[in-house]
């Protein structure tokens, strides 16, 4: 049931906004990790970010997909909630609880081993429109659970501008997702977050759109 | 019914023959040489089938799905240039506005208002945007974003338009109907388009504007306009109210201005530092790189018909 609610919310909804209302610059596709355990690591500037990397994949894999998202956000409401853990199939995060990092991650953690894929969000939150905020180290504490889990970078552009935090108008516009080589080999937090933001300031040269004077100018 | 005036369905005929020898060729280039890469040229090919097909198929129906997908044109290309040209968050909601002076402007193409139609976006949409601009308020890089967002409008909204309105205008040469100018002025100027890349790539030798474009060259644009104005000669009478002799005149400025609208858009990239402008046709890049020589063609054809005979 769920999972038919998923496959229609997909197919009939986010997919043809994603293709007609924004229009997908999407690089290096074959990068994607076609199968789990895998992490995406990818980063977050709109609400719209989850839904265009789940539309990535075709609709019979698309259940296998799931986003890592804070509890705290997506459960406050009836509505949403159900939204988020029924049709979106979230795993939620209590961001509260950083101390325990055991059962932060123990819902993540059985996802991964049962096959499936992670969609993450290393900045924590949306923060500025199409700005790269400080990498958070959760994503290292996770990973290491199952013995360097493959974790594919992706850099996503315009969707700050399509729907930016806290704007309810939706505009069109066309998004660049630059997906990049999975990172295997990591010892460390630190050496992690900087292989990552390494990577994702390789990814961003690879973006058609610009999204400020300054960075034209430059 | 699907009704489509005889020498239109010449015309159409004649493109899907142009399009099977060009497959054709390209297989005897793969057979013959398999170590090769053509790869490219084949998903250029069949992207122009579907984009071919799509056109036809949308003119055949009626005049009236033949408006309403070049109006879904007009948006795919402006989505593309806005998201390629900088732009601030604050102008999000002057985007919006941007977004529905599309349908508006393809109405006044419908019911065929040509007094609205001509100064809908250069006056009144001109004098909008800086307004709402005003309303949100961020003074910082002001001119910037209004000129960009005026220009925007200018070449993907008001431009294109005119090539449906060829579809209102009333009928002359009944042999051939609205149907028979678009085909003309939207086959003209791609053929354009590959003329010049033939020719340059043949005996092109003297660069033309290296810092813009470095492959184009004098011996390009001069053998693929002078191939295009021929042709456009020879065709006139069939597809267009024309003469000969008009339709000599209407190849050379479809010829030049194709040209430019070319390399005003590679200006635009080269500015921007991309190659193309997205990846929405396989083979060919963006929508605006399919549509850029129509930018200019497109209005300059419509105004010279419409001087002649309108």
């Amino acid at each position: 049931m769920n999972r038919l609610l998923k496959v229609l919310f997909f197919a009939l909804l986010v997919k043809p906004l994603v293709l007609l209302g924004l229009g997908l610059n999407t690089r290096q596709r074959n990068l994607l990790p076609q199968s789990g355990p895998a992490i995406i690591a990818a980063n977050h500037n709109s609400h719209l970010d989850t839904l265009v990397l789940m539309s990535l994949y075709p609709l019979h894999q698309i259940h296998r997909v799931r986003p890592v998202a804070a509890a705290d956000y997506f459960l406050s409401s009836r509505f949403l909630a159900w939204f988020s853990l029924k049709v979106i199939g979230i795993i939620p995060l209590e961001r509260k609880h950083v101390r325990e990092l055991d059962k932060l991650f123990n819902q993540s953690v059985s996802a991964l081993e049962h096959g499936d894929i992670l969609v993450l969000f290393p900045e924590g939150t949306r923060g500025q429109p199409e700005q790269l905020a400080p990498l958070k180290k959760g994503i290292y504490h996770l990973a290491k659970r199952l013995d360097s889990v493959p974790i594919t970078p992706v850099i996503m552009r315009g969707l700050g501008m399509a729907l930016p935090r806290g704007e309810a108008l939706f505009i069109p516009y066309n998004c660049d997702v630059i997906i990049g080589k999975a990172l295997s080999e990591y010892r460390d937090a630190d050496g992690l977050l900087a292989q990552l933001s390494e990577r994702f300031t390789e990814l961003e040269t690879h973006c058609l759109t610009k999204s400020s004077f300054e960075e034209h100018r430059s | 019914m699907i009704k489509v005036p005889p020498h239109s369905l010449i015309a159409m005929s004649a493109v899907l023959c142009l399009l099977v020898i060009a497959s054709l060729v390209t297989w005897v280039k793969r057979v013959r040489s398999p170590e090769r890469d053509y790869q490219e040229l084949k998903l250029r090919i069949q992207s122009w089938w579907w984009m071919v097909a799509v056109l036809f198929l949308m003119l055949s129906l009626s005049d009236l799905t033949a408006i309403v997908f070049f109006g879904f044109l007009s948006f795919l290309a402006l989505k593309e240039f806005l998201s390629i040209v900088p732009s601030r968050q604050t102008d999000r909601n002057v985007m919006f506005w941007l977004y529905l002076s599309i349908p508006i402007q393809y109405y006044w193409v419908a019911v065929g208002w040509y007094g609205v139609f001509i100064i809908f976006i250069p006056v009144y949409v001109f004098l909008f945007i800086p307004m709402r601009m005003v309303l949100i308020g961020d003074t910082q890089g002001f001119i910037r974003a209004a000129g960009s967002m005026h220009w925007a409008v200018m070449l993907t909204v008001f431009s294109l338009s005119h090539i449906p309105y060829l579809l209102t205008l009333p009928t002359i040469n009944s042999n051939a109907g609205g149907i028979g100018l678009v085909i003309y002025l939207l086959f003209m100027t791609q053929f354009n388009d590959v003329c010049q890349f033939v020719w340059g790539k043949s005996i092109g030798k003297h660069k033309l504007i290296p810092k813009v474009s470095p492959n184009k060259t004098w011996e390009g644009l001069i053998g693929g306009v002078s191939t295009v104005t021929l042709c456009s000669a020879l065709v006139a009478p069939l597809l267009t109210p024309l003469s000969m002799l008009q339709g000599l005149v209407a190849g050379g400025l479809i010829g030049i201005s194709g040209f430019f609208g070319d390399v005003v858009l590679s200006s635009v990239k080269r500015d921007l530092q991309i190659k193309d402008s997205g990846h929405l046709i396989p083979g060919h890049g963006g929508i605006l790189d399919r549509l850029d020589s129509l930018i200019y063609t497109a209005p300059l054809f419509f105004h010279y018909l419409y001087y002649l005979y309108y």
